[in-house]
């Protein structure tokens, strides 16, 4: 209140507003001076130091000059602007730096040898991670087997014949609920139930995939059940005057409506689980050699791998390193490969709504 | 629940079908396709019951084992092993929310608020690219690439602020604490909390913002008085969800942390209490007998802990569901 009289009485009938230049240009000042405070206070050019130098000298600056010039809520606002957008451009942080990172050290083992060979013999230098691409392929490709059928038809369960009732109700909370199961719970689950399956401390390939299902389970869940939803109830009906059967309709003509979404989602899923390390961990073990039997002896991912050649390295830790990165970089780039695919097919054939 | 379960799948008359009521050949294939989605359904519900049965199972010889036993072929004795553990999982959770909480709703708002509409969708994908790189590869990234970075961020915070007991200590050399877990752990479950407060603020009630700015608020003011009083559930639930994933990752801090068997809340020091996941994960490939059961018994208590904190986040974020309006 007592600005706006305070603004009435002056000249003016308009509020004072700084310039539109304003905060560009004490960014580009603060960035400097702030870099040049961090080479006074550290003696070298210290990156983070100067850009949280920068960061402070700019929002105190713009802080005084809003509040001198047009007051202290649109300085608390800017304030407020500022901060949130500095809290965007810090998220960015971890995620430049460990693309950049991964790239730049992962090309050193990037190279033929990396997908032509296994760690079998191979003590130091060489080697490559074959063995886990195709340990990759295997455990994932199988988890998806047994997670579609059941997600799918669970989601069609909630979505056509739930009816919101509580058998529905309670399946769709345990689901959501199951999503934060710990991926290492799952790993000791898959053992424990191969354990009294087939016999104490197993390990195999299937023993992987069951770990990984029950994570994928509840995504593939989530997605398809989403995606059924959108189809149009008109379809349906049309389908039921012409005498067709419930279960014929939802085979012939709800799930080929949504099918698109329905891979994409199951395309992101996958994605999801692919990088997972720990319950491969303690349902596969580790080798070094190529295994092309999921039933039996231990199997190598990518995952597993980076962390095995990460963990326990030999004499000259480098090369371990090398693979490490290099395993690290394939994976990265399929996950993103696998999210890209996903999100193309969801755009591009996105059922139509109606609306 | 089983009656009105078998009552569902024989009365033909249950269910909104089209063709109820007319005595149909058909019908039969729709009995069995019912029955099946439906038996997925409740397999969920199995596997789920499962989880915690065979993990009860298979812990159960050292949760019941004499504890001299356990001394002498386990890690020792079952509740003074686990405890520091749980120790260390918490503590290294509730240390990452306090980083993840506040940058995630700001992007959160910068997404849905302060964004120009065109961009909001693309600066969204760039926050989940992060929920898509692997945990591993986070693993990788802190301990040789952020904890050697830090050091001298700890050592001005152990030089400046050592009086505060979270700074004091010997600061480690390489970098490996408590403190580059958290940061790791912040990065790694601040999409999942910054998704979900997105959503709860795009659904904040238009009117109350349109009307909270035509009464001349600014745009903070705006935020503070419309969108945050509608999302405060929504961030609660956002931020339990966080911290079942917090608490259950496992590779970053095996990878970054040579863990300890001791509670401090000294967070620079070389001496951190390791997390359970990260000790199922470093002892599991090594273990046998009774250690392994300790192990299994040690994940069923993570289990636990996470199922509790998962359902308390969705059962906040249902009963918002319901008062709502929205799905």
């Amino acid at each position: 209140m007592t600005t706006i009289t305070h603004r009435l009485g002056s000249e003016t009938l308009t509020a004072g507003r700084l310039p539109r230049a304003t905060t560009p240009s004490v960014a580009v000042a603060s960035i400097i001076i702030g870099y040049a405070l961090a080479v006074l206070a550290s003696g070298e050019g210290n990156i983070g130091l100067a850009t949280l130098f920068a960061f402070v000298l700019f929002l105190v600056t713009i802080e005084i000059a809003t509040r001198i010039v047009e007051g202290p809520r649109q300085a608390a606002d800017r304030r407020a602007g500022n901060l949130i957008a500095g809290a965007f451009l810090l998220a960015l942080v971890p995620l430049g730096s460990v693309t950049w990172v991964t790239v730049s050290k992962g090309l050193a083992r990037f190279d033929a040898a990396f997908f032509s060979q296994s760690m079998r013999n191979v003590v130091g230098e060489g080697g490559g991670a074959i063995h886990a691409v195709y340990g990759t392929l295997y455990v994932t490709g199988m988890a998806t087997l047994i997670s579609v059928p059941i997600g799918l038809l669970t989601a069609v369960y909630l979505a056509e014949y739930g009816a919101r009732n509580r058998l529905s109700k309670s399946i769709t909370f345990f689901v959501d609920v199951m999503t934060g199961v710990p991926s290492i719970v799952a790993g000791l689950f898959a053992y424990a139930l191969m354990g009294i399956l087939v016999g104490p401390g197993t390990k195999s390939g299937f023993s992987g995939s069951i770990a990984l299902s029950v994570l994928m389970i509840p995504v593939v869940v989530r997605a398809c059940e989403e995606l059924l939803r959108l189809v149009p109830n008109e379809l349906r009906e049309a389908a039921y005057a012409l005498g067709v059967p419930k279960w014929l309709t939802i085979v012939r003509v709800v799930i080929p409506t949504a099918i698109s979404g329905i891979i994409s989602g199951i395309i992101l899923s996958i994605a999801r689980v692919i990088g997972e390390t720990a319950p491969l961990l303690i349902a596969m073990g580790f080798t070094a050699s190529m295994n092309n039997n999921v039933f039996a002896n231990p199997m190598m991912t990518l995952p597993v791998f980076v962390y095995d050649s990460y963990a326990h390295p030999g004499t000259d830790v480098q090369p371990y390193l090398d693979r490490a990165w290099a395993g690290a970089l394939t994976l990265i780039l399929i996950v993103m490969i696998l999210n890209l695919i996903g999100r193309l097919i969801a755009r591009r054939f996105a059922p139509k709504t109606g609306r | 629940m089983t009656q009105k379960l078998t009552r569902a799948l024989t009365d033909p008359g249950a269910g909104p079908d089209p063709s109820s009521g007319m005595p149909d050949p058909k019908r039969r294939g729709d009995r069995i396709f019912r029955g099946f989605a439906m038996g997925a359904g409740i397999t969920i519900l199995v596997i789920l019951a499962l989880v915690a049965t065979f993990l009860l199972v298979q812990g159960s010889p050292a949760l019941f084992a004499d504890p001299a036993k356990l001394i002498s072929q386990g890690y020792g004795e079952f509740l003074p092993w686990v405890l520091p553990y749980a120790f260390g999982t918490i503590w290294a959770a509730v240390l990452a929310l306090l980083f993840a909480v506040p940058v995630s709703i700001g992007i959160a708002l910068f997404i849905s608020h302060y964004a120009p509409r065109r961009l909001a969708q693309p600066l969204g994908y760039v926050i989940d690219l992060l929920a898509a790189v692997p945990s591993v590869v986070f693993g990788l990234w802190g301990s040789l690439v952020l904890a050697p970075a830090a050091v001298p961020l700890y050592e001005w915070l152990n030089a400046n602020l050592g009086f505060i007991p979270l700074f004091s200590g010997q600061v480690s050399g390489g970098g490996r604490n408590m403190f580059t877990i958290a940061i790791v752990l912040a990065t790694m479950i601040l999409p999942i909390i910054t998704s979900l407060c997105r959503e709860v603020f795009l659904q904040a009630p238009r009117l109350h913002e349109e009307a909270a700015l035509a009464l001349g608020a600014t745009r903070w003011e705006m935020i503070k008085m419309a969108v945050f009083p509608f999302a405060r559930p929504g961030i609660i639930a956002a931020v339990m969800l966080g911290l079942g994933r917090a608490l259950g990752e496992t590779m970053a801090v095996t990878m970054i942390l040579s863990g300890s068997r001791n509670i401090t809340f000294e967070v620079l020091t070389s001496q951190n209490p390791n997390t359970i996941a990260a000790t199922i994960a470093q002892n599991f490939p090594e273990a046998f007998g009774l250690k392994t059961s300790q192990l299994i018994a040690a994940g069923l208590v993570l289990f636990l802990i996470t199922l509790v904190v998962n359902m308390i986040a969705r059962w906040i974020v249902s009963r918002r569901a319901e008062y709502s309006g929205a799905n």
